[in-house]
């Protein structure tokens, strides 16, 4: 792929014994969106940092921008903005002086840098607050101005690592905004998630990432067509019924949660499957606390991805 | 990239000095902190013991200088919260001259300590305090009292590129305390039990004490300790600095 603005080939990092990145492979097209998808501890943060030239890979080629992170690394800086899980601001400063200071170490000059910081506030809808003290701004508000700290020269390529985490709703829909509004401009984006529906939202690709590996790769709907559909929960009153439901309940791929329980199963069709459920309980006399229909979660998208059973039990 | 060394050092220090306009009590808070210091042991406190003439021309040398030892805290603390922040990856992930973010610490923490000498020596001429060397001698504690200053803020810089958490910040405020007690800032080491009095007389931070009473002509104080009072910041610097900047650079490890 010539037209890559990421290319990572056999990444590897470890700490001590731990391996963050085992082996990981990676390619980003020019001007595409490209979701990281994991659980806590996969290596999302990892994958950026080495990325964004903040850490060294311990193996691996690695080109951001056309440019190696190792050996031309104020090359890859020149080139790329970073929003990184904690909004990396000065606190004490304004939202100008803030922006400000960053377009000076970009060396934009004094006079250019006051005019792109003006310019961002405006565009990131903070032209009123850019005098307050950051430490004064709300989460969202934060958030937008970080992002907007990480697109003082306009980058070719822009690291997002779990933006929305921490966010109430209207942060995060505040942040999705702002992404959105960036694409199309021909920045490259790679964002890290924990959410599946962010990486729905936003991402043109998602690669799946866990234990330092990417597990799966696709676009929103192939992947979601590979996971599965809905999910039906049933809760039943008497524990001692669990095993004659699951002998009599007309679902396949059934888990068990003894604990609280609970019956779960993957469905094609929500209202056949609905309907034969309560179909069944009725007819065999099982007495339910709980029916539900939702859809699959992260859990489950990884029990699904990696066959690891047991690991998901633990988590449920 | 070398090419913008000065321009990113000089940017950094603007941050700093810009983080002072923002706060202008919490500059004032520091610079008036050892003045109370000052007139706590000069009045509250009192004393002095052992020492011979007035305790006020012992003890303002060495408010000099413990002031300039409390300056890692404040050093410590910064860096700690930059690194916690996130800033300093920001910096990091950056076109800029590497060394500039604890260039332009150094610069803007130096400032401050020299405007606290500034505050303090006023304070103790308003007070009626006289230096009675010439003015070579006088400049020449200030350098000393700098100096010192300088090994403290390495020191502060690796402490926290080392520890990394605001907790151990707590920690070294509390150490610091004592560290700067047992020198001889405060009185005289041999009205101490034998042990403690050589511990204190060992405390770099004696030296530099003891090297600008001598500068500033103070009745009875003890010569022959500039050189001791430049050796000891410099050793110290020797080992902090090299630690501290490759520490810097392990960030990336």
């Amino acid at each position: 792929m010539a037209d890559a603005a990421i290319t990572v080939e056999g990444a590897e990092k470890r700490y001590g014994d731990k391996k963050a990145l085992d082996g990981l492979d990676l390619r980003v097209a020019r001007g595409t969106v490209h979701g990281v998808l994991g659980p806590n501890g996969a290596g999302k943060t990892t994958l950026v940092r080495v990325l964004s030239t903040l850490l060294r890979p311990d193996a691996g080629r690695i080109e951001v921008a056309g440019h190696d992170v190792l050996g031309q690394a104020y090359e890859v800086r020149l080139r790329i903005g970073l929003l990184g899980q904690h909004a990396a601001l000065d606190e004490e400063l304004g939202g100008r002086q803030n922006l400000e200071l960053f377009g000076r170490l970009h060396h934009l000059g004094a006079k250019r840098a006051r005019a792109r910081a003006d310019e961002l506030l405006e565009r990131f809808d903070l032209a009123d607050t850019g005098r307050k003290a950051v430490r004064q701004y709300s989460g969202g508000m934060r958030r937008r101005l970080d992002l907007a700290a990480s697109l003082i020269t306009e980058p070719e390529v822009l690291f997002l690592d779990e933006p929305t985490t921490g966010l109430d709703p209207r942060g995060r829909a505040e942040v999705w905004d702002s992404v959105r509004s960036l694409v199309g401009g021909g920045t490259t984006v790679l964002l890290t998630t924990q959410y599946l529906e962010e990486a729905d939202q936003l991402a043109d690709r998602i690669s799946v990432v866990d234990t330092g590996r990417v597990i799966a790769e696709g676009t929103a709907d192939e992947l979601k067509a590979r996971i599965g559909g809905d999910h039906i929960d049933v809760v039943l009153r008497h524990a001692g019924q669990l095993g004659a439901a699951v002998a009599l309940l007309p679902l396949t791929g059934v888990t068990v949660d003894a604990d609280r329980r609970l019956l779960s199963a993957p469905v094609t069709d929500r209202m056949e499957a609905l309907s034969g459920v309560v179909r069944a309980l009725q007819e065999s006399g099982i007495e339910a606390e709980d029916i539900a229909l939702r859809r699959p979660t992260l859990d489950e998208v990884f029990l699904h991805l990696t066959g690891d059973d047991h690991r998901v039990k633990e988590a449920v | 990239m070398t090419a913008y060394a000065l321009t990113d050092a000089w940017t950094m220090t603007r941050r700093e000095l810009s983080r002072w306009g923002r706060q202008p009590v919490q500059l004032v808070v520091n610079l008036v902190f050892p003045v109370m210091l000052l007139l706590m042991f000069g009045y509250l406190v009192g004393g002095g013991r052992g020492v011979s003439g007035e305790y006020r021309d012992y003890l303002i040398p060495g408010m000099l200088a413990l002031t300039m030892a409390f300056g890692l805290e404040g050093t410590m603390l910064a860096v700690t919260q930059d690194l916690n922040k996130g800033v300093i990856d920001r910096f990091r992930s950056m076109p800029m001259a590497n060394g500039a973010v604890l260039v332009g610490r150094s610069a803007a923490d130096m400032l401050q300590s020299a405007m606290a000498l500034v505050v303090l020596i006023g304070v103790g001429a308003a007070l009626g305090w006289r230096v009675h060397g010439g003015a070579a001698a006088f400049l020449g504690a200030v350098g000393l009292l700098l100096l010192f200053r300088f090994a403290m803020l390495w020191i502060g810089i690796h402490l926290a590129l080392v520890a990394g958490k605001p907790e151990m910040v707590q920690a070294v405020q509390i150490l610091v305390w004592p560290v700067g007690f047992l020198s001889n800032a405060l009185a005289l080491p041999d009205t101490m039990p034998g042990w403690l009095g050589t511990v204190v007389e060992w405390n770099p931070m004696s030296h530099t004490a003891t090297a600008v009473r001598d500068l500033f002509g103070v009745p009875g104080a003890e010569s022959g300790h500039v050189w001791p009072a430049v050796i000891w910041p410099l050793a110290l610097l020797a080992v902090f600095f090299p630690l501290a900047v490759r520490r810097f650079g392990r960030l990336s490890r």
